[in-house]
């Protein structure tokens, strides 16, 4: 952020005597902070911290606390945000499996976990125990056979349903801020909008509570989006134990970035990808101070979940990579081919996203969200169900699908056809024809592919938690999948082709599907969210080498180039136009050759501009104007006649201003004269006492002239955090730009609907 | 305080949170930790699973398979095929959270219902006919909450404990409703 020198609203050391305004300072629900205000604010206090700790013992104490506490805070979001991810891990491990079976022997165990001890597994039968048993098990005593199956089915959608319909009540009356992602509204606090209520408690509990019972419903949707706003919430509630982060907007959404990137690194276990998700994504201003804190923030919070161990081994994530196999050169095709088809899906799911979510804001769609989950969960859970690979959880499914076939794999993607006389160890497999489930999986993972395709366009969005990470990755696994296993039997079939000469040889183990799965899983986050560096450093903190980093990163290149060649925006840009917030994006260029005279406000024929006058204005003039105009500030100008600017008065600063005047200061009435400047002016002598705002006006608004170029305009409003900006010629006021002006006219030269924009 | 509602929601969390804490460094349990070892089809003999209690670094083929299946020059190879790990959890912890999480879940899910199902029909039971005149706002709100106003003007009169806590929720109660007007009705935030 560029240093704005010393900026105060203050004028006189004498302003100082007169009674401060309470509730001055703070600002309105919907609104943009003052940046700069802001930080000159934080550095008066710093500085009165420092003058005061040479005082005494006590107050050097008071200063070192002082300068501890962000790191104290950092630790304590650490901590937090860990447990709940590690909560939140076990919580879903559980009902997952709920939906299919309970565990006899103790019910909260999981399916893995209830056949942990048991003695009866065999090697052909992996997964099955007596202690764990299927709902036809329980409730017919019969596992095999047609009504089993139905029966089965039938609980499966009963279960997902019952799961569904809870979130969304608990959504509803409780925290209606818990649903969506939250990225979007996040990145939108963090440029400094105020959503009142957002990061509070009960949208952090209701959002833990809600997030595990729809992940657990099987519908197609991820936890990492929804634990970015669970470790804000957090943030935020640990930031309001301390007065330094408490009062002041600005420090506050630095704790917040920080908070961002711990939420990243516990839902991939990568703390780096974390920071560089919070930095890249999220966060709007991002001061070195606060890359620093960020990173302590992810790695005590990717220790807590590890010492939770919510998946035994250790592991942060279910789906954590770790083979080691060489990739070759010639593969780079396949995969710049997975990171094209990366491209192509994230800009089909944006589109067809926005239009739905469109639909729903404006048609009578919008008006049943109950009846909307539950009808998507139900088509899911009945399309899902019988094909295997949609019937787990997507963190199962992308779990099969990255890791790699060695000898022992049980599942029906390793089916391939062995030879009984090998006598190789473990992880040296030969290149092996497939066998005929391995054809099965094949056809089984197009529809899966198709299924998910279609069915996540309909679930970003509703009204319950829902995050956009796993869906997509699954989709990039299963086209990678499909494409690796379709090189390995290319290469298996013709080793003399002269693709595959140099570097294949007959028996040598050249090609790992699970690595196209990866490959393709990161061309697909990357088509939709468009992250470049993070998710390469999510990728390969997740794979635990750098290996793969050239494949991941040509495909994460390829699918940005290929996703941005039809539109710029990724989807959290998206939803943030179609909500119309308030967002200056830093990515956005403004190549336009407009004035700023073309953008202020008033045009000509309009209304000329609503000003106070420096002396010559009564209290029942400003109550007036203030309530004639819906303006968010007016300039004070010398007087209507020269219009020469003295600064700029916020609205919610003159109502809470005369409205404690009226009630405190004696004298005050209709027509007292307001005078903004230092000295009262000369009134006859029966008039009425006047009233002194000096202390609320800001003496050093920001002015342009006339003839700026907009370029520069919005350069200075993303630089600087503005709000509205004065337009001057020779001194004279000549009007007011504001953001919202700003946004509207970007819009209009993007030939974009500029009345979609809804907030100041 | 609206925030003393929450109070008590983050109190639960944070004793969770204690819990858990504690709980990950308790002594483990010695069923909770194993070593797994898998065994393919090897020559006549079917494939197996192995588990048994060991340390981690006696985790291997040689002390985990017992009884050894195949006489004793092909162990060498047959070890080589067989795939060892080393896992462990604890139990305690998963239980203790998914115990945790379904109490705090049956206590929001009978908090819902009495606010939406329960508390309507007491009110109107307690206020009979005096609250048949209704305003024109409340005529077809039938959200939850939907007379916080009048509660919120009435008991502003009353200063004691009870009555604060009264106050402080429907406080709550016209904040959710402000929130759910946003996102459900006008459709302003959250698409």
């Amino acid at each position: 952020m560029v240093n704005a020198g010393d900026m105060n609203g203050s004028g006189n050391l004498m302003d100082f005597l007169d009674e401060p305004f309470p509730d001055v300072g703070t600002y309105e629900d919907f609104h943009t902070i003052d940046w700069l205000r802001e930080k000159s604010r934080d550095t008066d206090r710093h500085r009165k911290i420092t003058s005061r700790s040479k005082e005494s013992v006590w107050e050097f104490i008071k200063s070192l606390l002082d300068a501890w506490s962000g790191w104290v805070v950092m630790l304590l979001i650490g901590l937090l945000a860990g447990t709940l991810a590690g909560v939140i891990d076990l919580a879903v491990d559980w009902m997952t499996d709920l939906k299919e079976g309970v565990c006899l022997s103790a019910f909260w165990y999981s399916h893995e976990q209830c056949c942990w001890t048991s003695n009866e597994t065999t090697f052909d039968d992996r997964d099955k125990c007596p202690q764990w048993q299927k709902w036809s098990e329980l409730l017919v005593s019969q596992s095999e056979g047609a009504s089993a199956y139905i029966l089965n089915y039938f609980l499966y959608i009963l279960w997902a349903l019952c799961f569904a319909f809870l979130a969304v009540s608990l959504v509803r009356v409780f925290a209606p801020y818990a649903c969506g992602s939250g990225i979007p509204e996040i990145k939108t606090i963090l440029s400094g909008f105020i959503i009142r209520g957002y990061l509070g408690k009960w949208t952090l509990l209701i959002k833990t509570v809600t997030l595990v019972l729809v992940v657990s419903s099987g519908l197609s949707l991820g936890k990492e989006g929804p634990l970015v706003h669970v470790a804000c919430c957090c943030g935020n509630f640990f930031s309001s134990l301390f007065s330094k982060y408490s009062k002041n907007e600005g420090k506050r959404r630095e704790v917040l970035s920080a908070a961002a990137a711990a939420g990243v690194s516990v839902a991939f276990g990568a703390p780096i990808g974390g920071v560089l998700f919070s930095l890249e994504e999220v966060s709007y201003y991002f001061p070195l101070k606060t890359l620093w804190r960020s990173f302590f923030a992810a790695l005590v919070a990717a220790f807590t979940l590890r010492s939770i161990n919510p998946f035994g081994n250790s592991r942060l994530v279910l789906f954590y990579v770790e083979y080691h196999t060489p990739w070759y050169m010639a593969e780079l095709f396949p995969f710049i081919l997975l990171g094209v088809f990366g491209g192509l899906w994230g800009t089909l799911f944006i589109r067809c996203n926005i239009a739905w979510c469109r639909r729903r804001k404006t048609t009578r769609l919008g008006k049943y969200p109950v009846l909307e989950v539950i009808v998507v969960t139900a088509v899911t859970a009945i399309i899902a169900y019988p094909n295997p690979y949609t019937r787990r959880s997507t963190s199962e499914l992308i779990s099969e699908l990255f890791n790699d076939c060695g000898a022992l794999e049980s599942s029906q993607l390793c089916d391939y056809i062995n030879d009984p006389n090998m006598t190789r160890p473990v992880d040296d497999i030969p290149d092996r024809p497939a066998g005929p489930g391995v054809y099965t999986a094949m056809w089984q993972l197009a529809l899966a592919l198709v299924f998910k395709i279609v069915v996540t366009i309909f679930t970003f969005g509703m009204k319950i938690p829902s995050g956009l990470f796993i869906p997509s990755m699954a989709v990039g696994a299963m086209a990678g999948r499909m494409v690796g296993i379709g090189v390995e039997q290319l290469a298996y079939h013709h080793h003399d082709w002269i693709v595959f000469r140099n570097w294949c040889r007959p028996g040598a183990d050249c090609v790992t599907p699970g690595l196209y799965a990866m490959v393709g899983a990161a061309a697909c986050l990357g088509g939709v969210t468009r992250m470049t560096v993070s998710l390469v450093v999510i990728m390969f903190e997740l794979t635990g080498g750098l290996e793969y980093i050239v494949p991941l990163m040509a495909a994460a290149v390829t699918s940005k180039w290929v996703a941005d060649a039809f539109g710029k925006e990724g989807i959290y840009e998206a939803h943030i136009h179609l909500n119309g917030y308030p967002f200056l994006d830093v990515k956005d260029e403004f190549t336009h050759r407009t004035l700023a005279t073309d953008v202020m406000r008033p045009r000509r024929g309009e209304a000329p501009l609503s000003v106070l006058t420096q002396d010559s204005m009564t209290v029942e003039d400003v109550e007036t104007l203030i309530k004639e105009t819906d303006y968010n500030g007016f300039p004070v100008v010398v007087s209507r006649d020269s219009e020469r600017l003295i600064g700029f008065a916020q609205r919610r600063e003159l109502i809470l201003a005369i409205k404690n005047a009226r009630q405190r200061q004696d004298g005050v009435v209709s027509n007292s004269v307001v005078y903004f400047t230092e000295d009262p002016p000369e009134l006859p002598p029966n008039s009425p006492h006047p009233l002194k705002l000096r202390r609320i006006l800001n003496l050093s608004p920001f002015t342009v002239t006339d003839h700026t170029p907009m370029e520069t305009v919005v350069d200075i409003f993303r630089k600087l955090g503005l709000r509205q900006c004065l337009v001057t010629r020779s001194g004279r006021l000549l009007g007011i730009i504001t953001k919202k002006d700003v946004l509207r006219h970007m819009a209009q030269m993007a030939n974009q609907d500029p009345e979609s924009i809804m907030f100041n | 305080m609206a925030a003393r509602r929450g109070g008590w929601a983050r109190l639960c969390l944070l004793l969770a949170v204690a819990a858990l804490a504690g709980l990950g460094a308790e002594a483990k349990n010695s069923e909770d930790v194993r070593c797994k070892c898998i065994c393919p089809p090897y020559k006549d003999h079917s494939g197996h699973i192995y588990n048994k209690n060991v340390s981690q670094k006696d985790c291997d083929c040689l002390h985990v398979v017992e009884p050894m299946p195949v006489p004793g020059p092909d162990v060498e190879a047959y070890c080589l095929r067989c795939e060892c790990k080393y896992e462990e959890r604890s139990s305690v912890t998963i239980k203790v959270t998914i115990i945790i999480y379904l109490s705090i879940l049956g206590l929001l899910l009978l908090y819902m219902v009495y606010l939406t199902l329960v508390e309507p029909i007491l009110k109107r039971r307690l206020f009979g006919h005096s609250q048949l005149i209704q305003s024109d706002e409340d005529i077809g709100d039938h959200q939850p909450f939907a007379n916080a106003h009048d509660v919120l003007a009435r008991s502003r009169s009353r200063a004691n404990v009870l009555n604060k806590v009264e106050y402080a929720q429907q406080r709550w109660k016209l904040q959710v409703q402000e929130q759910r007007k946003s996102v459900f009705d006008r459709h302003v935030v959250l698409s």
